[in-house]
């Protein structure tokens, strides 16, 4: 028996390496589906009737003020599912990931076979666009009865858009855990973060009623982005060039994301 | 299996590990001994190619971590210090969602797990979610997870540390079994005991060096006599005292509950000590261990 390892030993492809942890996952998801139910499925249909259509039935107003929209269901569907998508991922990124790291450490188990920090963070990804895609398709399933999806084409361009929507919110704020030490940031990512701009980023009414400056601070948030590349898909209002800055805003977001949480969980795991 | 050559791991300014030398052969099992803060864990993991070598050579199976990482993983069994089991799923899903990240198909990991769960009495268990377990049941599932990709070295930092005598004796067994299945073992531990029951060989580790290596006989042997005269008088007695019997033993110890008198012959010292009419509260003749020979080396004990 030679106690070395052979000279050359073919190295699986990343690929190989985060598809190994599939079976991690559909164990997870196996667990935590009927919870996510609520959250994900009934939660934003919730949302859908109590602001779209019931609170949608007192507003009446041109489709000029509502960037297109001949209903404010209309406008603040696409809204809801943006924000869903972001909801979605910042669950997931969060104290899971703090779990991983700190509490139960699973994440040094996995580091301690042939995976290394990389292959982690991309099979977690995969889950999440696994579970941004079975959670947006339904949602907009759900709502293409509504009457507020002018296309298929423009449904198919709302999907896809909430892949990355959920990818440029899951890469930082996945970064942002893997580093901490104490999980009481999280509050401020809550309140200072995401619940500002759920509320303030487009989702409910167009961002020019806002203050000139606030405005501007919206149009500097990522879900504005998302909202407003979802809202030209479903309501048919696509143009090119602001289309292009969004797709540009979210994919830096969601690759510059990549490198840093990378980077910080590998220093985590390595110390 | 492994070789290092003046290793050091360095965090920031502090240097947990200052250049050690170890060379740990195919089959043996090999102990780090040493207190907590010795540096082990950090050579464990340096061993183990997920944490990188500050300065020094190290080759693991014949390999470089920082080049060949993965590969080196993928024929390493990891017992780390703190169980990094996944409570919320089964103690079986554990096993198996562990064995899938070595890439080994899932008929063949569905085997072993149920095998290993055999081997560290864990059958029934199979079913049960992991945060139901003793910790003596979730060590023992870690064991049992560090052995899924049949690997060619396992490393096990401080196996039994906060375990009762029973578990410890329990993961005795099966370490022993392993060892005797021709898995090499390397393992950190401060319990003396732990080191002389299971390792052939050791370096007893102090402030990130080593100070001393050998079997534990040899080291016994060489750092210490055959027996020990244990003293106990009044409480704070024994710094005075130390002066009127130090010429009855090699060398004399003064522990703040105790005094240690070195001799091969202990009765002949207790004897002695009755003759000078004093008057010990308690007194014990014991063989040497390891701890007298961290003592020996260190001028401390090894579990605070």
């Amino acid at each position: 028996m030679a106690p070395d390892l052979p000279a050359t030993s073919a190295r699986p492809s990343r690929w190989e390496l985060a598809w190994r942890q599939s079976d991690y996952w559909l164990t997870v998801y196996r667990r935590t589906w009927r919870g996510s139910v609520i959250t994900s499925f009934l939660t934003p249909l919730f949302y859908v009737l109590a602001m779209g259509v019931l609170l949608g039935g007192f507003i009446q107003v041109a489709p000029e003020r509502l960037e297109g929209a001949t209903s404010y269901l209309a406008f603040v569907a696409p809204g809801l599912v943006a924000a869903q998508s972001m909801q979605l991922v910042v669950g997931e990124v969060t104290y899971p990931v703090m779990g991983m790291v700190k509490w139960n450490r699973i994440a040094f188990g996995m580091t301690a076979t042939p995976l290394g920090p990389a292959d982690v963070v991309n099979a977690h990804l995969g889950f999440l666009v696994f579970r941004l895609a079975t959670v947006s398709g339904v949602f907009l399933a759900v709502l293409a009865p509504f009457g507020v999806l002018t296309s298929p084409a423009g449904a198919v361009g709302a999907f896809l858009t909430q892949i990355l929507v959920g990818l440029a919110f899951a890469t930082p704020i996945y970064g942002l855990s893997a580093g901490l030490r104490n999980e009481a940031a999280f509050a401020l990512v809550f309140r200072l973060g995401i619940i500002p701009m759920f509320l303030f980023s487009g989702a409910f009414f167009p961002v020019g009623n806002l203050s000139p400056a606030l405005e501007t601070l919206a149009r500097l948030t990522p879900l504005w982005h998302g909202v407003d590349l979802t809202r030209m898909f479903t309501l048919g209002t696509l143009e090119a060039g602001p289309a292009l800055v969004h797709l540009g805003y979210l994919l830096a977001m969601a690759g510059l994301g990549y490198l840093w949480v990378v980077r910080r969980l590998t220093r985590r795991l390595g110390d | 299996m492994i070789s290092a050559v003046g290793l050091r791991k360095a965090f920031g300014d502090f240097e947990a590990v200052r250049g050690i030398d170890v060379e740990v052969r195919r089959g043996e099992a090999f102990g780090f001994l040493g207190p907590n803060g010795a540096g082990k864990s950090s050579t464990m993991r340096m061993i183990a190619a997920v944490s990188p070598v500050t300065s020094g050579s190290l080759r693991i199976l014949g390999r470089d971590p920082a080049e060949d990482g993965p590969a080196i993983r993928a024929r390493l069994g990891v017992c780390p210090q703190e169980d990094t089991l996944d409570t919320e799923l089964t103690v079986r899903d554990n096993l198996v969602v562990y064995g899938r990240y070595f890439g080994i198909p899932r008929s063949e990991v569905a085997r072993r797990a149920d095998e290993l769960l055999e081997f560290v009495q864990l059958a029934e268990r199979g079913k049960a979610k992991v945060e139901s377990l003793s910790g003596g049941m979730k060590r023992r599932l870690t064991i049992a997870r560090s052995l899924i990709n049949r690997p060619d070295l396992l490393l096990l930092d401080e196996p039994t540390t906060g375990l009762d005598p029973q578990a410890r004796h329990v993961l005795w067994d099966r370490l022993f079994r392993l060892k005797q299945q021709g898995v090499t073992l390397v393992l950190t531990t401060h319990y003396m005991d732990e080191a002389e029951q299971l390792c052939d060989r050791l370096v007893v580790m102090d402030k990130g060096l080593i100070v001393a290596e050998g079997s534990p006989l040899e080291l016994i042997r060489g750092h210490s006599t055959r027996e020990v005269a244990e003293l106990r008088f009044g409480v704070g007695e024994h710094e005075a005292l130390a002066a009127k019997v130090e010429d009855l033993g090699e060398r004399v110890e003064v522990l703040p509950d105790r005094l240690l008198v070195y001799s091969d012959d202990g009765e002949e010292v207790i004897a002695r000590v009755h003759e000078r009419g004093l008057s010990p509260v308690a007194v014990l003749v014991r063989r040497s261990t390891l701890e007298d020979v961290f003592l020996r080396l260190t001028g401390r004990t090894l579990v605070d």
